[in-house]
């Protein structure tokens, strides 16, 4: 965890593809889930986010 | 003498060539064999791309060429994200990714597994286990139906042998508490040898030293799987798995020749949806962002699915 963390404020890739992952990871699931409706309106921006994170984050130094 | 082939080739470029391309830098000459390659995929693939992100923020409708098309902003993604029929959509593309994806894991591991171990006849039997996943999804949905058929199906047929019940007393695709199980199945019986595949690549990488010096301390068969078999195939079984999401994320060929997307819209994944909107309504605008919306997700899936796939490549 503290390694994590390290890599967050160091801005390290591992890390910070991590948090991108996770983004969207939910974002997918907001869009899937059968229980709330406005998790679903709030899903794409989300995975959206995530994955310009992940775009961005990918050209951190390891 | 021996000549090295670029000399041959050197000898043999015309002159007028030769000339233009001596006073070119090595790097300039690189550029103009990468700029066909270039100049295809800009054409085929961003140009579309950057153009249907434009068609998303107008009402622009291709049966209407000449009407003048107007920017409505965030209107479109708005009344798609705020709509309970697409939510419904995404519901049932997440039936049916969940329950594809958990039955393809479990069947495909297993086969993999018992695949693994010597025995005879081992390449006729992957061989016929692959068999499904080379043939097309149109035949494919085309002779499920058949089987899926109430009178004369050989899937209730079988179904009626094993549990008693009548075979034409239900319709796998024409019931809607059944339709979704439908799909199911039948991506399931196609896509299954595939994760095998996958699996059966992770447990040949396991060198078998890690198994003998297991044996050696005395550990059990069970502890082995858990300990040492699952761990190693787990990269190959997460790559299977992201594979599978994203192309049944995708789905369009097979169920639409199965149920149509139907009864009702139970089995309505959202490609059928999209092409439903695009050209069936003739919404271009409002399909053209929901495009893009799917088009994000499964980009986000598919970055995810790199990294795994270098994971897996550094191991």
């Amino acid at each position: 965890m503290t390694y994590f963390i390290k890599g967050l404020r160091g801005f390290r890739r591992g890390a910070w593809e991590m948090v991108a992952s996770i983004l969207i990871a939910l974002g997918v699931f907001m869009l899937m889930q059968p229980f709330v409706l406005s998790m679903f309106s709030y899903s794409f921006i989300v995975t959206l986010v995530g994955t310009v994170m992940f775009i961005i984050v990918s050209h951190f130094p390891e | 003498m021996l000549d090295s082939s670029i000399e041959r080739a050197a000898r043999a470029t015309p002159p007028v060539v030769a000339k233009r391309i001596q006073g070119l830098s090595d790097r300039a000459i690189a550029w103009l064999f990468v700029a066909p390659s270039i100049f295809l995929l800009l054409a085929v693939n961003i140009f579309p791309l950057i153009w249907t992100i434009r068609l998303s923020f107008t009402n622009f409708r291709v049966n209407r060429p000449n009407a003048e098309v107007g920017f409505v902003g965030l209107k479109n993604y708005i009344n798609i994200l705020t709509d309970a029929d697409i939510w419904q959509t995404m519901q049932a593309t997440a039936h049916f990714l969940i329950w594809t994806i958990v039955l393809q894991v479990l069947i495909g591991f297993t086969l993999a597994y018992l695949i693994n171990k010597k025995f005879r006849g081992n390449d006729m039997w992957t061989t016929i286990i692959v068999l499904p996943m080379m043939l097309s999804p149109a035949v494919v949905g085309n002779f499920w139906t058949f089987l899926y058929q109430p009178q004369i199906g050989l899937f209730n047929y079988a179904v009626g042998f094993l549990t008693g019940t009548d075979p034409s007393a239900f319709s796998m695709i024409g019931d809607v508490s059944l339709a979704p199980w439908a799909i199911v199945i039948v991506d399931t019986w196609m896509w299954t040898p595939f994760v095998m595949l996958i699996c059966l690549a992770g447990l040949r990488s396991i060198p078998g030293s890690i198994y003998e010096a297991a044996e050696c301390d005395r550990a059990s068969k069970w502890r082995q799987f858990w300990t040492i078999t699952i761990p190693m195939v787990l990269p190959f079984l997460m790559l299977a798995i992201l594979f599978r999401g994203i192309e049944n994320f995708k789905m369009f060929d097979l169920v639409v020749q199965l149920t149509g997307g139907g009864p009702g819209s139970t089995t309505e994944l959202t490609s059928i949806n999209l092409k439903r909107e695009a050209f069936e309504k003739w919404r271009t605008g409002y399909a053209s962002a929901y495009a893009v919306i799917l088009f994000v997700t499964v980009f986000g899936l598919a970055s995810i699915y790199v990294k795994a796939l270098n994971k897996v490549k550094q191991r």
